[in-house]
């Protein structure tokens, strides 16, 4: 059996190095081509009439006027009249023209009547006794969770688990089908229970979507020594990539679509586009270059690619392009669900943990959404929840980094903070004290609070809660700790060895500025003994074998893993070929340096050129996969743990606060280039440090309209925001040996956590929600006076 | 009015090509205009002066960029970043924001930087534009562009152009930044996925070299 483990420490040329990325010199140079970018001959520029309102009824649409005007080359009806509209600046009619000044002057020229309905966009706490029970699901229930674009496979888990209120008819089924239900759900519409009774139950905006008990969390309660009762919440926010969402499609013949698509996903585009646009998904290719940004928002065609090859269709099949406007971006192309919980948690004296409480709510839009997982990293022996998920028309959610994570982490480590702090706890030894409870990561998180603690100067700078300051300025530390998954997802890659030297490697993967060119490049490099500029890697099209898509850090773990497969078997082959030539047997080469020879006798080698010839007149091609059993060991591995802490000045006149230092440890298994891996961390401590600070969707009770959609009012952090970083990524023994995992959302997930305890030590005082704005800052600070 | 009108009248022919000013428009509008009718850019008069007004339709216009004379006929209403973009292919200059808020769209206007999507693309004519793409000579990176790649300033490179742009017009007019200096002067361009850490260590390399 060939040898894929990973080479361990003083075998590894590359891998677990310090490498520059190389894809830099083309996005310095402004060379590099994102699907904004593309321009193809004859493009047409696309534009989309949008909803002004939060909930309504399309009544009428008149696009005559608009279909008259020169330069106009086709309108496409995206809803029809009769559609429910559950979201303000949902898409109504798009229109393609031959420049963009002509397709804004055609969006301008369409008349649109609406019928406006009622809407909730506040996603403050549920009213008492608004919390409805989930139940059997009305037809209506089923097209707004189409018209939602609920995933199938949630609509078919409700449908079995609730029932429904009616059987669909033939023409009903048909509807849904054509609104976008698969035949899974179809099935379980037809094999569902019926409760005709409750048919006429009234609708609630809230709904008890989880309720559970562990222990015995009343008699812990009783009994426990400690008490500390808090409230606490992260806002939705969005994901504002700055390249917005779209695509450019055309139609290089009647039935095969072309689409350059700003996505996270290449290989798994086609059989998301082929249902709707009717036609099989091998007539569909797909191909970005280069993405600007996604964070988790950018897997599905979305219904905007979708009507972009519709309208393409509908002019001659000339390339369409249709990226969404900033404000668009914003208020439908991706937003965080929000949580926000009261929390009750108990410890003994000696700051061991016995139980929790929590009542949370929080909203992800028409979907409603599920509860975070809190606790959070601390399995808390006695435990009782309850989640109320709001229903409303804010637009949908999507997964943000790390989904779910950073809520969790907020509403339960500054909960335990606040325990800490009534137990007058050094919260390194109250956390410290309670790691026990974190298994199976419980001695890195030690390892890694030891080590964070060190590089924070945390025993220097760490005090009791501000109680009495003197003067304005007053600074304070936090910590948070986190977990992720992170395991390689499923990858298939082909590596050629032509002949000539010269190596391929194509993979339909994607890198989302994560570094997974580099990543790819380093591991067949280091496995083939070659320079990294002697491979030729292509990425990003449906043409190449099928790589997973880029969410859940599961990428850098399914692209390192059937990379070394392929490069391992490739050169295994190679070896095969030239071991006669050196006379040798095939498992005493090794290829390194560039050459191709026997190990431990530097007299017997050829240069790689030479060693390749030996493959005579046909290239070699293999086919790496992961995962692949018939091929162990596993390559890439799950679960992470990170300790990340922060220190912060607030000053408490005008209640700005401002981030002095942030550090964050950091165990993704074995690292593959630590210069990216790092890059990773700084980004997501700056991505944090922004939605604990700034970021928030706010909208607007009465039109029901995001009031920020733009980059102005939704703030980023900028520049001047960001303080001194520190990085520590944990390497080497227990850390190396575990294999690849991925890295992309845990550093992101403790900033708001380890901020808000900061400033709570800073000025003695829970600020419940984020983003820590000074007029919250200000009005915990006066609360606290007042009490 | 098309752009193959034979009595359109190129805008560069007056010394003032920038088109309509707000000034001239507030003077415009502040008055009942009697329009005489002749084809080319109208001539308006307008607080006793007399004021041309280009369009609605296209325009012939020239451009230097990147030290090449560009001709071509747009919509007085488009940007400069949408020529950049749309007509010569340029495309280091992003459109994020398209007003004025993130920086993506930084280009250089007579050696300063400005954001290119909220210059009207008729006002920036025969001023010298230049872009990122200009900025390899011979095949060389510029100094700027070596340091964001060697402290790994770039993710998903977005708003790498624009920043790069902002450090280049920084840089030529404080070789020797302080910290201060390059918060301040970097703080008109945002980026998402938080890649100011790497452009900081990177201006800290350059001003130390006194780029």
């Amino acid at each position: 059996m060939p040898d894929y483990a990973w080479p361990d420490a003083e075998h590894r040329t590359l891998i677990g190095k310090r490498i520059t990325r190389v894809d830099s010199p083309v996005k310095v140079s402004g060379q590099a081509k994102y699907t904004y970018d593309v321009h193809r001959p004859g493009l047409l520029y696309g534009k989309v009439l949008r909803c002004p309102h939060a909930h309504a009824k399309v009544v009428s649409i008149d696009t005559s006027a608009a279909e008259k005007m020169p330069g106009v080359k086709a309108v496409e009806i995206v809803q029809k009249p009769g559609a429910n509209i559950h979201w303000a600046g949902d898409d109504i009619v798009a229109v393609a023209a031959v420049d963009e000044p002509t397709a804004e002057d055609a969006i301008r020229a369409i008349r649109v009547e609406y019928q406006k309905l009622p809407h909730l966009v506040s996603d403050a706490e549920p009213p008492k006794g608004a919390t409805q029970e989930e139940g059997p699901l009305s037809m209506n229930d089923i097209d707004d969770m189409l018209d939602n674009q609920v995933p199938n496979q949630q609509i078919v888990s409700k449908i079995q688990q609730y029932g429904v209120t009616e059987k669909p008819n033939e023409d009903k089924l048909k509807a849904f089908k054509s609104n976008g239900a698969n035949d899974a759900v179809l099935n379980a519409l037809q094999g569902a229970t019926v409760h005709p009774e409750a048919g006429n139950r009234p609708k609630s905006n809230y709904e008890k979507a989880a309720a559970q008990t562990v222990g015995d969390p009343d008699k812990a309660m009783a009994e426990a020594e400690v008490v500390s009762e808090g409230l606490y919440g992260i806002p939705v926010i969005t994901h504002c990539c700055l390249e917005s969402h779209g695509s450019v499609s055309e139609w290089t013949d009647a039935d095969h679509l072309l689409t350059h698509i700003s996505t996270q996903n290449v290989s798994g585009i086609p059989g998301q586009m082929a249902e709707p646009l009717q036609i099989p998904a091998s007539n569909i290719r797909v191909h970005q270059d280069h993405i600007g940004g996604g964070f988790g928002s950018k897997f599905s065609p979305d219904r905007w690619g979708i009507f972009t090859a519709q309208i393409s269709k509908k002019a001659d099949g000339k390339p369409v392009r249709i990226m969404l406007e900033r404000d668009a971006e914003l208020e439908v192309a991706g937003a965080r669900p929000s949580a926000y919980a009261r929390v009750k948690v108990a410890a003994k004296r000696d700051g061991t943990l016995v139980a929790w409480q929590s009542e949370s709510w929080g909203t992800g839009g028409p979907g409603g959404g599920g509860m975070p997982p809190i606790p959070y990293v601390f399995s808390i022996p006695n435990q009782r929840k309850e989640h109320t998920a709001i229903r409303n028309n804010i637009g949908p959610a999507r997964a943000w980094r790390a989904p779910n994570h950073p809520q969790a982490a907020v509403l339960t480590i500054c909960a335990l903070d606040d325990l800490a702090a009534k137990l007058n706890m050094d919260p390194v030894e109250f956390f410290g004290k309670n790691l026990d409870i974190t298994k199976p990561r419980q001695d890195i998180y030690r390892e890694e609070l030891a080590i964070a603690a060190d590089l924070m100067d945390w025993k220097q700078k760490w005090h009791p809660r501000t109680q009495n300051r003197s003067g304005n300025i007053t600074r304070g530390v936090g910590l948070s700790l986190h977990t992720w998954g992170g395991r390689g997802h499923n990858s298939d890659c082909d590596l050629t060895i032509q002949p000539d030297g010269s190596v391929d490697l194509k993979l339909g993967s994607q890198d989302l500025g994560t570094g997974t060119r580099t990543c790819i490049l380093i591991v067949a490099a280091d496995t083939l003994g070659l320079p990294m500029d002697a491979i030729h890697l292509q990425i990003g099209d449906t043409s190449y074998p099928p790589s997973g898509g880029s969410g859940g850090s599961t990428t850098i773990g399914g692209v390192s893993s059937s990379t070394r497969r392929a490069a391992v078997d490739a050169r295994d082959a190679l070896f095969a070929k030239v071991a006669p030539v050196l006379g040798a047997q095939p498992e005493q080469l090794e290829c390194v340096n560039g050459r191709v020879g026997v190990k431990g006798d530097s007299s017997k080698s050829l240069s790689w050129k030479e060693a390749c010839a030996k493959l005579g007149a046909m290239p070699l091609t293999v086919r790496g996969k992961n995962p692949d059993r018939t091929k162990p060991p596993d390559l890439t591995n799950s679960g992470v743990g990170g300790v990340q802490m922060a220190e912060v000045e607030v000053d408490t006149d005008t209640g700005i606060v401002n981030v002095k230092k942030m550090v964050a440890v950091q165990d993704c298994g074995l690292v593959v280039n630590l210069k990216t891996a790092e890059s990773q961390c700084y980004g997501a401590l700056i991505m944090g440090i922004s939605y604990s600070l700034f970021e928030e969707k706010v909208m607007d009770p009465t039109t029901g309209r995001m009031l920020n959609a733009n980059m102005q009012f939704y703030r980023l952090a900028g520049f001047n925001d960001i303080p001194e970083l520190v990085v520590h990524m944990m390497t080497g023994k227990g850390y190396d040996e575990r294999g690849v995992i991925g890295l992309g959302e845990p550093p992101v997930v403790s900033p708001g956590a380890a901020i808000s305890n900061a400033v709570a030590n800073a000025i003695g005082v829970r600020v419940p929600f984020l983003p820590l704005t000074p007029d919250r800052v200000l009005a915990a600070l006066g609360q606290k006076a007042g009490a | 009015m098309g752009d193959d009108d034979p009595n359109l009248k190129h805008p560069s022919d007056k010394q003032d090509n920038s088109g309509v000013s707000r000034r001239d428009f507030l003077k415009i509008s502040g008055i009942s205009v009697a329009v005489p009718l002749v084809a080319g850019p109208k001539i308006v008069m307008a607080a006793g002066q007399e004021v041309p007004v280009y369009g609605p339709g296209k325009v012939p216009m020239e451009f230097t960029i990147n030290g090449k004379l560009h001709k071509v006929s747009l919509e007085p209403r488009v940007t400069l970043l949408d020529a950049l973009r749309d007509q010569f292919e340029l495309t280091g200059a992003k459109r994020v924001c398209d007003r004025a808020e993130c920086g993506a769209c930084t280009v250089l206007m007579e050696n300063k930087p400005v954001y290119a999507c909220s210059v009207l693309a008729i006002e920036a004519q025969h001023k010298p534009i230049t872009t990122v793409e200009s900025l390899i000579q011979a095949g060389k990176l510029h100094p700027v562009q070596q340091a964001f790649i060697e402290n790994d300033a770039s993710q998903c490179g977005f708003c790498t152009p624009g920043f790069v742009l902002a450090c280049k017009a920084l840089l030529d007019k404080h070789p020797r930044p302080t910290p201060e200096d390059v918060r301040r002067g970097l703080s008109g361009n945002l980026c998402r996925c938080g890649t100011y850490a790497g452009i900081r260590q990177a201006m800290a390399q350059l001003s130390q070299k006194g780029a």
